[in-house]
């Protein structure tokens, strides 16, 4: 439909027909006999996200904050919780799946929180985003050293040496820290502990710096 | 410490001769605590001094905000706080029979106000039963304040006597809640509470206090509002609008041919009637109301269109579908208004005023967002929009009163006696409404008689409407016409009520006649739970399973309270019993016995559009 400088290209009426004829304002123009569907908010592509949360280091926020994700039917794929340099406020990192609209409206259901102080969408930005993680690989004497010589390679670091087992911290991006497990998933893992991600924008830009006090 | 689960524990080893202490972790100053706290809760002495303690915090906290009544029930941890209440006879305390009845009482204070209402209740079931009172005023936006007492703070945690963790189960539910263990802390919780509740988007707020932080001794001074917003930095309503939105709502004004003004409780809760009118005026606009929104433009007024959504004027659903413009102020699209979203307004732009940024593309996506308070907003839109000449809005206007004339015609408002003599509920309504003068409180109650009230009482003025629209809590009537009535006693309060609801807090009829409450009830009798009956009727095929609601002789129970009770059952007995119940000096009853199977249309199924409203149903079969 072609919108015109009278009309908003949406009204019932349509385009004037003729500058004589004016159609009843109700009639249905023909070419709409079904008007067009609402479009419903959201619908766009569904993909991770990262919010950033600074947040009253009280007792309760991450109650407040999990149960808010939980009723508002939002999935948290991981949450990493620390203090930040400022003694009263603790950081969050969500990393949640869904469309642009559906975070947007997350994020502004975190602000509702008396307890939240900024929060801050930052899949599109350049940021530093790294992960933890613990893995106990079951090792024997005879692929012991094929282990440790694969995670020199991946930039691990061997924490603990056993006589049936090795526990390696991994850090990096998530990925890196995928393909690591995916790797020494052959030999075995016996337990494996990660701590998700936390992200920090690149540049001098600062979140704590943001949050008006 | 490893625990598993699964596995007993090993027994313990056989002791020595020596008595062991059942006190897990004896000798210890937290054993301690725990034992002292034990032992206040059986020995309840009765402190003879009077220091300042948390109780009087509490009270010194109601009289700073301005409570001049509250709605509580005592119970074993929250009596400190009743140990100091006769100190403090500016403070009206109003004894529900339930905690239930007194959260929908403060919240119905609250509505016909717009201050906050404060309920009060002990823990455990005492503040379970609160909570119904309280999601009621969450989903309506209801300015509440509710109090708790818990168990001492060294029993939390421990499944005493009447604990149950409270702040967990209000969490969700309320805009922010706490839990006060030190007596210090309660000026500034309180304060904050307060200014929580009725700051931005109202809410509520609750607060739940150890006992033994209520018996604390305090010389803790109560904060400045200053203070009190200095110490919440997570929370600065968003109160102006953007300048470069309202450019853009006005020119979307200017533009529009078939404009429609969607006005919600926003525009009650920010007082901004008299700019809503303002701007309708200046612009031509047209009024619709969602069910809270009632109240928000005289019904009378030219520009006022009517009750929109599922049992709303077909009238109203049509100009919404046929609208190129919609101007939603302090309204959030709930499912009642839109229906399916899909089919909602399929030609209109929207621009959605909100205070809450929450609320903005929620449900409906919109062109232009503009969160602010209504009254700031529509005070700052009102010299940007061009003044419209009521001649070039003619052809519009006109089908509008069309459209009108038609849909009022042909529903059965006004029909009088409905089928074989029997009384018709619109036909009450209509007779309350015009014998009040349309300047009573109107509480209603959930279901059909709800739906009625808001098509046929006639509202002329703000906060006269009083229902739970957003939980849709059935038993709220009775209750929240209590607080109704001590918030506005300058008029009359009628509480619109079914059977249905009328018998899940019927025991608040004691406290009307106790506290002199001069509540008049309006008991449409169907002897069915009305809307499940018409439900069942129409669309599971006439499966009436539970939909007979057998009562009691409702005439006899009012007089076993001592309230006088009126019985209509025939269209000539409705002005007799209205007028008679309006004489009565104190609380009184009707008892309109209505036609058993009357339903409320038009209706919009659920999951249907607003184009697609059902306006009689003869049956599937006929």
């Amino acid at each position: 439909m072609t919108a015109d400088a009278s009309s908003n290209g949406r009204s019932p009426g349509g385009p004037a027909s003729g500058a004589a004829t004016t159609p009843a304002p109700h009639a249905p123009p023909a070419a709409h006999a079904t008007p067009p569907a609402r479009a419903l908010p959201g619908g766009g592509e569904t993909r991770r996200h990262t919010l950033v949360a600074i947040v009253l280091d009280k007792p309760g926020v991450l109650n407040r904050v999990s149960s808010l994700m939980r009723a508002r039917n939002f999935n948290i794929d991981s949450l990493a919780v620390s203090h930040t340099d400022q003694p009263d406020t603790s950081r969050m990192t969500i990393t949640l799946h869904g469309d642009d609209v559906a975070v947007e409206q997350a994020a502004k259901q975190l602000y509702r929180l008396i307890d939240v102080l900024k929060v801050q969408d930052v899949t599109s930005d350049p940021v530093v985003a790294q992960e933890l993680a613990l893995v106990k690989v079951r090792a024997t004497d005879a692929n012991r050293a094929e282990i440790l010589k694969l995670v020199e390679l991946s930039k691990g670091r061997v924490v603990d040496l056993a006589g049936e087992s090795v526990i390696v911290e991994v850090t990096g991006p998530e990925s890196e820290v995928d393909a690591f497990v995916a790797l020494v998933r052959t030999y075995g893992i016996k337990e494996l502990v990660r701590t998700g991600s936390v992200v920090m924008s690149r540049g001098s830009s600062s979140i704590e710096e943001a949050v008006k006090r | 410490m490893t625990m598993t689960k699964g596995q007993a524990s090993a027994p313990p080893s056989p002791a020595g001769s020596e008595r062991r202490s059942h006190i897990p972790g004896d000798g210890t100053a937290h054993a301690a605590a725990v034992e002292r706290a034990r032992r206040a809760m059986l020995d309840d002495a009765r402190p003879r001094h009077r220091t300042r303690i948390g109780a009087d915090v509490v009270c010194e906290a109601l009289l700073l905000q301005g409570v001049d009544v509250f709605f509580s029930y005592p119970g074993g941890v929250i009596l400190p706080l009743y140990d100091v209440l006769g100190d403090y006879p500016q403070l009206r305390h109003i004894l529900v029979r339930h905690e239930q009845g007194g959260a929908h009482a403060a919240d119905g204070y609250a509505r016909v106000t717009g201050e906050v209402g404060v309920c009060m209740g002990t823990s455990g079931p005492g503040a379970t039963n609160l909570v119904t009172g309280i999601g009621t005023a969450l989903l309506d936006s209801v300015p509440m304040v509710a109090i708790t007492g818990n168990v001492p703070s060294a029993l939390i945690g421990k499944d005493a006597f009447q604990e149950i963790d409270i702040n967990g189960i209000t969490l969700p539910m309320t805009k922010h809640n706490y839990l006060v263990r030190d007596a210090n802390d309660l000026p500034r919780v309180l304060a904050e509470a307060f200014h929580i509740a009725r700051s931005g988007r109202p809410g509520p707020v609750h607060v739940d206090i150890t006992k033994d932080a209520l018996q604390q001794e305090t010389t803790a001074p109560h904060p400045t509002h200053d203070e009190v917003v200095a110490g919440l930095p997570g929370f600065r309503p968003n109160m102006e609008a953007n300048g470069r939105q309202l450019k853009l709502a006005a020119a979307e004004i200017a533009k529009a041919q078939r404009p429609v003004i969607l006005a919600g409780h926003g525009v009650l809760h920010a007082r901004a009637w008299d700019e809503l009118v303002a701007l309708a005026e200046k612009a031509q606009i047209p009024v619709a109301h969602t069910l809270l929104g009632i109240g928000a433009i005289d019904e009378t007024h030219p520009l006022s269109y009517g009750f929109m959504g599922m049992h709303g004027w077909k009238h109203v659903n049509r100009a919404i579908q046929s609208a190129d413009l919609l101007l939603a102020i302090g309204m959030r699209f709930d499912d009642r208004v839109t229906g399916n979203v899909r089919t909602y307004a399929p030609y209109a732009r929207i621009v959605h005023v909100d205070i809450d940024p929450a609320e903005i593309g929620k449900n409906v996506a919109v062109e232009v967002p503009i969160v602010g308070d209504a009254k700031r907003v529509l005070a700052a839109l009102l010299p940007m929009v061009d003044q419209v000449d009521p001649a070039t809005r003619a052809d519009y206007l006109a089908e509008l009163a069309d459209w009108r004339k038609d849909s009022e015609g042909s529903s059965w408002h006004g029909s009088g006696a409905w089928r074989d003599g029997l009384l018709s509920a619109d036909y009450v309504i209509e007779r309350i409404g015009e014998l009040t003068n349309h300047a009573a409180t109107y509480v209603a109650d959930v279901g059909q008689n709800q739906m009625w009230l808001a098509r046929y009482a006639g509202f002329r003025r703000p906060n006269t409407h009083v229902s739970s629209g957003g939980l849709g809590t059935m038993g709220y009537s009775v209750p929240a016409a209590m607080g109704a009535a001590l918030g506005a006693p300058e008029r009359e309060t009628w509480a619109i009520t079914g059977d249905g609801g009328f018998q899940m807090t019927f025991q608040e009829l004691m406290t009307l006649v106790a506290d002199r409450i001069p509540v008049k009830i309006a008991l449409l009798d169907n002897k069915k739970l009305g809307m499940i009956r018409q439900w069942q009727e129409i669309i599971y095929g006439g499966n009436y399973h539970s939909a007979h609601l057998p009562g009691p002789d409702f005439a006899k129970l009012a007089d076993a309270f001592g309230i006088p009770a009126f019985r209509a059952r025939t269209p000539d007995d409705v002005d007799p019993a209205i007028v008679a119940a309006q004489a009565v000096d104190g609380p009184a009853l009707v008892w309109f016995e209505i036609a058993e199977e009357q339903n409320v249309f038009p209706m919009m199924p659920a999951g249907k559009g607003l184009s697609d409203l059902i306006e009689k149903w003869e049956g599937a079969d006929e």
